[in-house]
């Protein structure tokens, strides 16, 4: 039905656009959860599922009770959905969309006889062609002769019927999962030293690190669950500075998280989730000592930022920009790489940089340094001046601190040694004629 | 043993020890040993220090091995230094404590410093060292008497294994690398005896 004409039946009607992709990840989470079912599970178009239950149905007690147990539970969700068991693929396919049930065995044609043929899984022009022919429902194609019927419909339609009817072979391959790295260990006695909890680590981080190297994975963000006899679960996180398979330096990390646990009566299963990973090749042991010293490098930045946090680990890195304090900007180490700064052209630049701090000036020409001013409590009197080097903000950008306008940097050269960046902003009217600030320091 | 400090560089900064810095210039001095040290530099800053290093200001090939730590409070800082000391990737570790350093927090760094191979540097207000640093320098920029001149005057003023000295240095403005040229007018006082 077009959306105008349920529309004009219903105008109440409320319409959502369907989200394809949030359906298909939905129906991926439902084809794993039938996986309780039979371990054979895969999609069938976009809106089914189909299962090969073949040995299975005795465990619940029949294939009836089967399907009233998965009705139920899907019902008990809020799904309603429709369910056929049938000894061949099509069968149950054709029957699942056409109200469902069960098919005995030995019984395919019989059950699925009174279906129509669009049931079938073939095209549309297929079934028209069909029903203009008299032949409405599947019971009346298989009497037919095949070959006459392939002459004219083509191959496609006998290969579904045949399939249906379980003379041609349909089976059913699984979606493969995504790798899960994931491990845990369930104790005998509940322990609670710290000593033991490393050493059951150990043997957890030895085979979640051997399912990573297998997918060639490293773990960027390590979990630890610890479930103790009470019921309670303590839960330790480690993040590493680069993605890392190596059993013995991820162990050193939880070192810290474990000792701080309060194991209570006991802890009595444990469980490790690598819920952060990234693509990691094999790479060679050893190397030469530029790779050793990367390798403690990025150690020493996991230690650090597991118990500084990472955004505490930084870098210089540059900047495309002429306006001083955002020239370089610090990101963290471990989410960056090393950049070398372009080579500076034009007036030199101080080592050290600050936000604005006002001076007290004293004297001077207009438009040119004091002669004297006082800076952090100190007084300085002026020696040589270098400049003056303008700045314009970037109009782009609205930045409060260059609200103010242009910027005449200057590099002065005190009397008592100390060399300043001085600047003064010639477009503030606002403010007296004599105002100052320092912002960097030089060598 | 008479020595003219006239012609000879200052000393540089012994590897596997922890030295001290002082005086106004400390931060120059931090910088000018950072380039002529190799390997990773990592300078612990205290989180609430605004004054930065600027990318573009800073000696050649020391920008991309320079990493910046900022610990919240002076415990953190003290644990994040020796740390840095220890492990072996890092060259030089710089660092700015706010408090004066106790005999115990200098000893560690010491002993951090030595199980790394890796050599630290304090910047200290005056006053505020601790007596295991292996030497203590009191840096002060001077007034250039021509442009284009950046003088320091570099005191050492503790030094364990060695005698004391003076230094006049200055920046060889033409070219980026440093040149530490000692100025010839400078001569050195009687020998005090390290402390």
């Amino acid at each position: 039905m077009a959306l105008a004409d349920a529309r004009a039946i219903c105008p109440a009607l409320i319409t959502r656009p369907a989200d394809l992709v949030r359906e298909a990840a939905a129906l991926g989470g439902l084809r794993r959860w039938l996986e309780r079912y039979s371990p054979m599970v895969a999609r069938d178009g976009a809106d089914g599922l189909v299962a090969d239950i073949t040995g299975v149905p005795h465990l619940f007690g029949g294939e009836a009770e089967l399907r009233a147990d998965l009705h139920a539970r899907l019902e008990r969700v809020g799904l309603s959905v429709g369910t056929a068991i049938a000894e061949t693929r099509g069968a149950a396919q054709a029957l699942a969309r056409h109200g469902g049930g069960i098919v005995p065995e030995g019984a395919v044609a019989r059950g699925i006889g009174h279906l129509p043929v669009s049931a079938l899984r073939i095209g549309e022009d297929s079934a028209q062609g069909l029903s203009r022919m008299g032949l409405k429902r599947i019971a009346d194609l298989t009497g037919l002769p095949r070959a006459p019927l392939a002459r004219r419909f083509g191959p496609a339609l006998v290969l579904r019927l045949d399939q249906a009817l379980g003379l041609q072979p349909e089976p059913i391959s699984p979606e493969a999962d995504l790798p899960y790295f994931g491990v845990r260990m369930t104790l005998p006695e509940p322990i609670g030293l710290e000593e033991d909890v490393m050493a059951g680590l150990s043997r957890l981080l030895g085979r979640l690190c051997a399912t990573l190297a297998r997918h060639r994975r490293g773990a960027r963000r390590l979990r630890l669950e610890l479930h103790r006899v009470d019921g309670e679960t303590a839960r330790v996180e480690i993040g590493l500075a680069r993605p890392m398979r190596d059993p013995d330096r991820i162990a050193a990390l939880f070192t810290r998280g474990v000792a701080e646990v309060e194991a209570a009566f006991g802890i009595e299963m444990m469980r490790l989730v690598a819920h952060v990973t990234e693509a990691m090749d094999p790479e060679q042991l050893g190397g030469h000592a530029a790779l050793r010293e990367q390798d403690a490098l990025a150690d020493l930045f996991s230690t650090l930022g597991n118990r500084l946090g990472f955004e505490r680990v930084l870098r210089l890195v540059p900047r495309d920009s002429k306006i001083p304090e955002r020239s370089f900007q610090l990101l963290p180490a471990v989410y960056s790489r090393p950049q070398a700064p372009p080579p500076q052209r034009g007036p030199e630049r101080p080592i050290t940089i600050f936000p604005p701090e006002p001076v007290a000036a004293r004297g001077g020409r207009p438009g040119h340094p004091p002669s004297a001013f006082r800076w952090r409590n100190m007084s300085f009197r002026t020696l040589r001046a270098t400049g003056p080097e303008r700045i314009a903000p970037e109009w782009w950008q609205d930045d409060p601190a260059w609200r103010t306008g242009l910027r005449d940097y200057w590099r002065v050269e005190t009397r008592e040694g100390p060399r300043l960046w001085l600047f003064h902003t010639p477009q503030a009217p606002a403010w007296p004629a004599g105002h100052w600030f320092a912002q960097g320091e030089f060598l | 043993m008479l020595r003219d400090p006239a012609r000879s560089h200052p000393p540089a900064l012994a590897g596997g020890r922890v030295h001290e810095a002082e005086g106004p210039a400390r931060r120059g001095f931090a910088l000018v040993q950072a380039a002529r040290h190799r390997g990773q530099v990592i300078w612990v800053l205290p989180a609430h220090v605004a004054q930065l290093p600027m990318l573009r200001g800073l000696p050649e090939g020391l920008g991309e091995r320079l990493h910046l730590l900022r610990p919240a409070g002076e415990a953190d800082l003290l644990w994040a230094v020796e740390e840095c000391l220890r492990s072996p990737g890092v060259g030089l570790v710089i660092a700015e404590p706010e408090k004066p350093l106790s005999l115990l927090a200098g000893r560690r760094l010491q002993l951090a410093a030595e199980a790394g191979a890796t050599t630290g540097l304090m910047l200290v207000r005056e006053g505020q060292g601790s007596n295991a640093a292996e030497t203590r320098w009191h840096c002060a920029p001077l007034p250039s008497e021509e442009g284009d001149s950046t003088p320091q005057h570099w005191e050492l003023k503790k030094n364990k294994k060695g005698t004391t000295g003076f230094w006049t240095v200055h920046r060889n403005g033409a070219t980026a690398a440093f040149n530490l040229v000692s100025a010839s007018r400078e001569r050195d006082g009687a020998a005090e005896t390290p402390r």
